[in-house]
């Protein structure tokens, strides 16, 4: 099986761009399922419903969604073998910008759009930065200059991905990133023991355990003070 | 090349600075030393804050490098000619026509209802299909199979696109705009440059705007013609996809007269009889297929002429009822 990972911000049109993809890749006759991550609540597992891909949901609830994804990954991957996917793609919202659920051996896509504003590719970290595919989104309705200076922009940040321009809406380009998805080579059983590509950001501190009250005497563990130059 | 201090490196490619900047490295201080140098100088502690992993920055920059170097070397003009062979329609059925092509300043128009196949064209284009799209057509540029860089390259993208949905999201004023478009394509002197765009915008427009407007104030017109001007004159891509431009506030003749002086080869998604007559040829598409290619006739340029004359009565019109003046039919008409 081959397993993807996509990542990127809410509400950049990560849904919109596999689901067009699936249907391009589809027609390869190979099997896809899908699992979405996220945090309070989503319906897109409706969406993929629709198009009759076998979709999984996961809400993190309580948990930081990236940990979440860290701790579940193993059993999406069992859920996959178990459906007899030639694909599997886990879908995910980076909800703080800071972490990133790619795997060391596991193809990683970003979605970003164009409307987040060209300082967005400095802004969110290894999500960006470690991707091997960058699917830049909603380019339709944003003027080319703006739409060359922001790729222009995430070049600097990750030289090596490959960017593509997709449209959510009207398809264009996503036959070409479901050319890009499937790997004859690539045989994925199980992920036990692989590494994620970025670690996540350590904080333990009395905040995460529940405290609610506000007051240097109530700030336990790693906590951090902000630099006020004085 | 990473021998080279870092003082050494920025003059030698000042486009590294803002590989810097993207990357959120200080380097002030550590000009006189190497980039490696510099990377084993930062605290462990501050990488981990600022979610930076040193391992593969040396490479990124090395790569960053490779690819300006080639983005920077291509020369405006150097796509001649776009050569469009056929695939087929929908159904499976051949295109009827072997080979299209196109040199750089022609326009072309495209003719089709929604869902016709318009947008699969422009992506066969965008993406330089090699047979390997659904369509199964083959783009050639300069008459050879186009090199891959097209396909993958965040910085060479052959088409550059206009539609009349696109807006200006960045609060910047026109000038501040310009300028980081130049400086996003690496250009010497964009100060030059953006007075040069603002007066060809300013040409398009029916209204004028200065280089302080804010570009999300601009009028309808103005954007379209900033956008426009800054295609024409500042865009990597030598194709440009026009989608419709609007009637109201912009000169549609000289904007397109525009992108042509600047070699580009123009696309143009359009059903106003205007525009698609002022085309060289027409594309008319039918079920996922190109269905005819119509060069336009002599006739049909004539009766151009005479279209024109019908629409600069309602651009009249409208002149006049902007001024605030009563419309009679003497004053369209004579």
């Amino acid at each position: 099986m081959n397993l993807i990972i996509v990542s990127g911000p809410p509400s950049s049109g990560k849904t919109s761009i596999i689901l067009k993809a699936i249907k391009a890749f589809k027609n390869q006759g190979r099997s896809v399922g899908v699992v979405k991550f996220d945090c309070l609540y989503t319906d897109d597992d409706k969406l993929y419903e629709q198009s009759g891909v076998p979709v999984k949901k996961g809400l993190s609830g309580a948990l930081c969604p990236d940990h979440f994804f860290a701790s579940n990954i193993e059993d999406v991957v069992k859920w996959g073998e178990k459906n007899n996917l030639d694909l599997l793609i886990t879908e995910s919202a980076g909800l703080c910008n800071r972490c990133s659920p790619y795997l060391a051996d596991v193809k990683g896509i970003c979605v970003i759009d164009n409307l987040s504003g060209i300082n967005t590719p400095k802004k969110i970290g290894p999500m960006l930065k470690s991707a091997d595919i960058v699917v830049i989104t909603k380019g339709d309705i944003v003027s080319q200059a703006e739409r060359e200076v922001f790729s222009a922009r995430v070049s600097a940040v990750n030289p090596k991905a490959m960017v593509l321009h997709v449209n959510g809406l009207s398809g264009q380009g996503a036959y070409e990133l479901s050319q890009l998805l499937y790997d004859e080579n690539q045989n994925i059983t199980s992920v036990q023991g692989m590494k994620l590509r970025f670690p996540m950001p350590s904080a333990m501190c009395s905040y995460c355990l529940g405290e609610t009250r506000i007051g240097e005497s109530y700030q336990l563990g790693n906590t951090k003070k902000m630099d006020w130059g004085d | 090349m990473l021998e080279l201090s870092i003082k050494e490196l920025v003059k030698k490619y000042p486009f590294v600075i803002e590989f810097f900047e993207q990357n959120r490295l200080d380097i002030k201080g550590f000009e006189e030393k190497s980039f490696e140098e510099f990377l084993s100088c930062l605290d462990e502690d501050e990488l981990e804050d600022k979610a930076i992993d040193i391992r593969g920055l040396k490479n990124e920059l090395l790569s960053y490098i490779e690819q300006m170097k080639e983005f920077l070397g291509i020369s405006d003009g150097q796509v001649n000619s776009l050569t469009i062979l056929s695939g087929k329609y929908k159904d499976g059925k051949a295109e009827p026509f072997e080979k299209l092509e196109i040199r750089k300043s022609e326009i072309i128009s495209i003719v089709g209802p929604t869902g016709s196949g318009k947008s699969r064209l422009l992506a066969d284009i965008e993406w330089a299909a090699q047979g390997d799209t659904p369509t199964g057509r083959t783009i050639l540029i300069n008459n050879k199979p186009a090199d891959p860089k097209w396909r993958y390259s965040p910085n060479n993208k052959l088409v550059a696109q206009l539609s009349q949905n696109m807006n200006f999201v960045m609060d910047v004023s026109a000038g501040e705009f310009i300028k980081l478009h130049a400086q996003s394509r690496m250009i010497s002197d964009p100060e030059k440059i953006s007075q040069e765009i603002l007066q060809a915008a300013n040409k398009l427009a029916g209204e004028s705007f200065s280089s302080d407007t804010p570009i999300t104030g601009l009028s309808g017109g103005q954007s379209r013609a900033l956008m426009i001007a800054d295609t024409a004159i500042l865009s990597a891509s030598p194709i440009v996809l026009i989608d419709e431009i609007e009637n109201a506030g912009i000169d549609r003749k000289k904007a397109l007269k525009l992108l042509v002086s600047k070699d580009k080869i123009v696309l143009m998604a359009t059903h106003d009889p205007l525009l698609a007559l002022m085309a060289d040829k027409r594309i008319v598409i039918k079920n996922g297929g190109i269905h005819k290619i119509i060069t336009t006739t002599k006739e049909e340029k004539e009766l151009c002429i005479k279209l024109e004359k019908v629409d600069s009565v309602m651009q009249r019109a409208r002149q006049s009822l902007r001024m605030g003046n009563a419309l009679n039919d003497e004053v369209f008409f004579e």
